[in-house]
């Protein structure tokens, strides 16, 4: 709520309440701006900061990888490059200024595609290979290539697309009206679903996969439920704000220094909550309250997290995995 | 457990051909072989970690490889040598995830799981550790919670790879007694690979020796009586001496 009554309209945080609660308003337009930007962009925050943190937890997991997170798969640099191909590519080939055709939506769906064509390609990969550690690799070679294409794509093209590319890799948890919500949510919703089924295996492969597979964990099912999970979430956020860093990696580390403990039956929600939290305080400093500019989001993220991070290991010394 | 005319190895490569021996409940078996003859690789196959090249491996009557895995995890349980990916789990967390093929879709642990947890922390003396975090344990202390682990999962079979390296002889000695009294009293199988030919020879009820050829496997002594263990080592570095079950340097 803090969140929802900062903003470059200043609105006091009674009203804010008030408006939230139904009362009436003195002033119109302050309630329009909290029910559809404040509020959406608040839920947005909520989903993203919670499947963002989930989806690092199981990549972290599954790979037992400290260093593991949310796009490891590839996911980010497919949707960069649906985007970018939308952005840049297609003025490149077409010749022509588009800039009607590329608004939020033909973003969301073009980085959508992408991400959802190198996701079933990384599946397609795992389904063939047992060794999980390859599929790490695997799926940072699709990053450099697609990161190789987009580079390719910027060095040819003018620098008003380029602009607006660079300007959706900031991220930006705003601008989503309720109909994308309601997708984002169910999606999210499915995401944190799949998770819960996994956490029994989850917490097998705490021992490796080897002891994880004597202890009756399917490797091939579970491995498949926990990258479709991870899809699914990461996926679905990237496509509608665009690729916010850091949230996945550094929230699962920060749940586990604060409880201590290993078992996904409280990591799991715990990371929800932690990681929408901190995705909603991350997004109210962007405001900068009290001022009409507002920040990328994926600056704030990692300017705010990073020290975190660094502070909570330097007091304990050790870290936790 | 029974193995006939086994073959292991990786992909079309065999390692060690035509392996074959039984074992009953309450026994105490080791696998013992030079470096590089396939102990783990057989312990591995048995364990149905990577499949055997032909030959029969069977549990009950029935094959280990029709086995699903939440089946066979009743059947047999492991201790690697290979260190657990998260050493963050207290020595209780750890026991009890010997528990998952018993537990719910959730793995909340019942009553019964609760008294097996206890019941192998008990036998296995780590009562006064069981709150420990499993990286503050030592090499010892920490083999014998894989062992609690693998008793609570209450399967009939226990495979252990290598029980005993990286322990000094006291530990050495305690885990391999301890493996015996488990195999004595609790009726279970227990298969270990070792490079301790003479403790293994003191202690195990029967041994397999892997050659790569013949792999003969009976009772200690009968396997000293037929000279199987002479030929294990080059005779000009070491040699066995049937008398005392130990081996001499030759000098």
């Amino acid at each position: 709520m803090v969140n929802i009554s900062f903003g470059s309209v200043s609105i006091s945080f009674l009203d804010t309440l008030k408006a939230l609660f139904g009362s009436e308003l003195t002033n119109q337009s302050w309630e329009y701006i909290i029910w559809n930007y404040r509020v959406p962009k608040a839920i947005t925050a909520i989903l993203a900061g919670a499947g963002l943190a989930l989806s690092g937890l199981l990549m972290q997991t599954l790979f037992r990888n400290p260093l593991a997170g949310p796009f490891v798969l590839g996911i980010s640099s497919g949707a960069s490059l649906g985007a970018a191909i939308l952005i840049m590519g297609f003025s490149l080939f077409t010749g022509l200024l588009t800039s009607s055709l590329i608004n939020d939506v033909s973003i969301a769906i073009a980085s959508s595609i992408g991400s959802f064509v190198v996701l079933f390609l990384v599946i397609g990969i795992a389904s063939r290979i047992k060794d999980t550690m390859a599929l790490l690799i695997i799926g940072l070679m699709f990053g450099s290539i697609t990161a190789a294409i987009v580079s390719v794509l910027s060095y040819f093209t003018n620098a008003e697309s380029l602009q607006q590319y660079v300007y959706w890799t900031f991220g930006s948890v705003g601008g989503l009206t309720w109909t994308q919500l309601i997708i984002l949510s169910s999606m999210i919703l499915l995401g944190i679903l799949l998770s819960v089924l996994a956490i029994k295996s989850l917490n097998g492969y705490l021992l490796g996969e080897n002891y994880a597979r004597s202890l009756g964990v399917n490797l091939k099912k579970s491995r498949f439920i926990i990258i479709i999970s991870t899809g699914i979430l990461a996926g679905s956020i990237t496509a509608f704000t665009g690729p916010i860093a850091f949230i996945g990696l550094a929230v699962p580390h920060l749940t586990r220094q604060i409880f201590n403990t290993t078992n996904h039956k409280i990591l799991v929600p715990a990371v929800l909550i932690f990681g929408s939290c901190i995705l909603l305080l991350c997004d109210l400093v962007a405001q900068l309250p009290g001022q009409a500019t507002v920040l990328p989001i994926n600056a704030i993220t990692s300017i705010i997290g990073a020290p975190v991070v660094i502070w909570l290991l330097m007091r304990k010394r050790k870290m936790i995995f | 457990m029974e193995v006939k005319g086994l073959n292991i190895g990786y992909g079309k490569k065999i390692v060690c051909p035509n392996i074959s021996f039984s074992v009953d409940k309450g026994e105490c078996t080791a696998i013992v072989g030079i470096n590089g003859v396939g102990k783990s690789t057989l312990l591995r196959t048995v364990g149905n970690l990577q499949s055997s090249l032909g030959g029969i491996l069977h549990i009950d009557g029935k094959s280990v490889r029709e086995m699903k895995p939440h089946q066979l995890a009743k059947k047999i349980s492991l201790v690697l040598t290979e260190p657990v990916a998260s050493k963050n789990m207290t020595v209780q967390e750890l026991v009890a995830l010997g528990r998952q093929p018993y537990t719910n879709w959730i793995g909340s642990l019942s009553t019964v799981d609760k008294k097996k947890i206890v019941d192998a922390i008990e036998v296995l003396e780590l009562k006064e550790l069981k709150n420990y975090k499993c990286f503050e344990l030592s090499d010892g202390q920490l083999q014998r919670v894989m062992v609690a682990r693998a008793l609570a999962q209450d399967t009939d079979i226990i495979l252990l790879d290598e029980p005993t390296t990286h322990l000094d002889l006291f530990h050495k000695v305690q885990i391999l007694k301890l493996l015996k009294s488990i195999a004595h009293q609790t009726k279970k199988t227990i298969l270990f690979t070792s490079h301790e030919i003479e403790m293994a020879i003191q202690i195990c009820d029967k041994i397999l020796i892997l050659d790569g050829v013949e792999n003969p496997f009976d009772e200690p002594c009968k396997l000293i009586e037929n000279k199987s263990f002479e030929s294990l080592f080059p005779s000009e570095t070491v040699q066995f001496d049937g008398t005392t079950g130990t081996f001499r340097i030759q000098k």
